[in-house]
């Protein structure tokens, strides 16, 4: 019953600030991250070059999907801001499922910026199969395919560092983020822009994505300060002696 | 036709939660799980052609690479036939697994140890900050607390530090970025709930 009363009350408080957020607009605290990754969806529609999305190889039936969804929101608004330019994007996905919704996604954005006819169904591609899989896929894209830019939002092991060693050699800025704590560890060691933990999420927000996204960043961390709390009551009350 | 489709989306995702929480949802949820799992064995088919005419289309506008593009079709319809033919438990199928998939990706695995060490060399030359300091001299304690050495372990290092930073500094931390990302999930689950992310498309 807990468990049902989380969700109710962070389903109600979504709404409220939604509404809220309606009336004022959002102020974010700068993530470095995040504010090169504005830029480079700038500069990839000025100077002609192709952004590169990985959303990774988590499914959508597993604890890895909240990743997932957040890599195709993120992916929904960079298609809708990039389908004008000379070098379409391309996403590229581990999962058969996931290839199958960026493909959704991406044509979603083109309809979206109302250029639905330049949608190319090749640019979602499911590169492999499971971790190894996947990026000796994806490598190719970033060598081949004229890309300034590889954003990687998702599920990522530690088999990222062969992504952003390719990136590396080839001087394509990798921005990246994971669910996965060796993903981020990987990440943070191996790229000059890494999304720790839950900033994974606020990405959709941070590129404009809408009032709702902005919402759900307030709410995640008036449920932190609300976990917080209940952790220090906890450790007190075990102190004193009353559990 | 995109509202049909977000309303059934939505339906959808409520039963199966409701069936979490009520016993009264739990058959609706096991067959909408079970026509899930069917979409996503699809799903693997779809994926496969994709991945065909993603290397089809290369080798047609003879693009950089295209060999290796022309490689992985022809190997990928020859173990599609012969898996069809001759089953996936035959002797000649195990050893396209055990002599081809299992070295390739030990092989990979050889390679990320390398790219991993390189990318810590040029850790401080990319990012020269307080962060980058600390997450190497943690990496080279723990590599120093988990070596196995003639002698026995690193006193001190393998004995103390060691465990004091797996199991109190990196756990706490650990469970705080896994707290930090079931939120995520959390609220990106909701605004699929509510419609406001419609990854199936729409607008």
């Amino acid at each position: 019953m807990i468990e049902f009363g989380i969700l109710l009350s962070s389903a109600f408080l979504l709404l409220a600030v939604t509404f809220w957020k309606r009336k004022s607009p959002a102020r974010l605290r700068e993530i470095p991250a995040l504010t090169n990754l504005y830029r480079a969806i700038g500069l990839s529609v000025e100077d002609g070059t192709r952004l590169h999305i990985l959303l990774g190889y988590g499914g959508l039936l597993n604890a890895r999907a909240g990743s997932a969804l957040a890599g195709l929101a993120a992916l929904r608004h960079i298609a809708e801001r990039t389908s004008v330019s000379d070098q379409p994007p391309v996403a590229s996905a581990g999962d058969p499922s996931l290839g199958l919704l960026a493909q959704d996604t991406l044509q979603a954005g083109y309809q979206a910026a109302g250029v639905g006819e330049l949608y190319v169904p090749t640019s979602g591609r499911v590169t492999g199969f499971g971790p190894f899989g996947f990026a000796a896929g994806a490598m190719p894209i970033i060598q081949n395919e004229n890309v300034s830019a590889n954003l990687m939002l998702g599920h990522f092991g530690p088999e990222a560092a062969l992504i952003t060693d390719i990136s590396d050699r080839e001087n394509v800025l990798v921005i990246g983020a994971s669910d996965d704590l060796a993903g981020q560890a990987v990440l943070f060691a191996s790229t000059q822009d890494v999304l720790i933990g839950e900033e994974l999420f606020a990405t959709s927000a941070y590129i404009g994505a809408g009032t709702t996204h902005a919402a759900s960043l307030t709410v995640q961390d008036i449920l932190r300060w609300l976990v917080i709390l209940a952790l220090l009551g906890g450790a007190a009350a075990k102190f004193v002696g009353v559990i | 036709m995109r509202v049909i489709t977000a309303i059934i989306a939505i339906a959808v995702g409520i039963i199966i939660l409701a069936g979490y929480f009520s016993p009264a949802f739990v058959d609706l949820q096991t067959l909408l799980l079970n026509w899930a799992l069917i979409l996503v064995g699809m799903a693997a088919l779809v994926g496969v052609f994709n991945l065909i005419m993603v290397h089809a289309d290369k080798i047609s506008r003879r693009e950089k690479g295209s060999i290796y593009s022309a490689f992985l079709i022809i190997f990928l319809v020859a173990t599609l036939l012969f898996g069809m033919i001759l089953g996936p438990g035959h002797s000649a199928m195990r050893l396209v697994l055990d002599g081809i998939i299992v070295p390739v990706e030990a092989a990979l695995m050889g390679v990320l140890t390398v790219s991993l060490l390189y990318a810590a060399i040029r850790l401080l030359r990319r990012r020269a900050d307080v962060m980058s300091i600390v997450f190497l001299v943690t990496a080279a304690l723990i590599i120093f607390g988990s070596a196995t050495l003639p002698f026995g372990d690193v006193p001190f290092i393998g004995t103390l530090i060691r465990p004091w930073i797996t199991q109190v500094l990196a756990l706490g931390g650990a469970r705080g970025i896994l707290i930090g990302v079931a939120l995520g999930s959390l609220t990106t689950g909701l605004r699929v709930l509510f419609g406001a992310d419609r990854p199936y498309g729409g607008q």
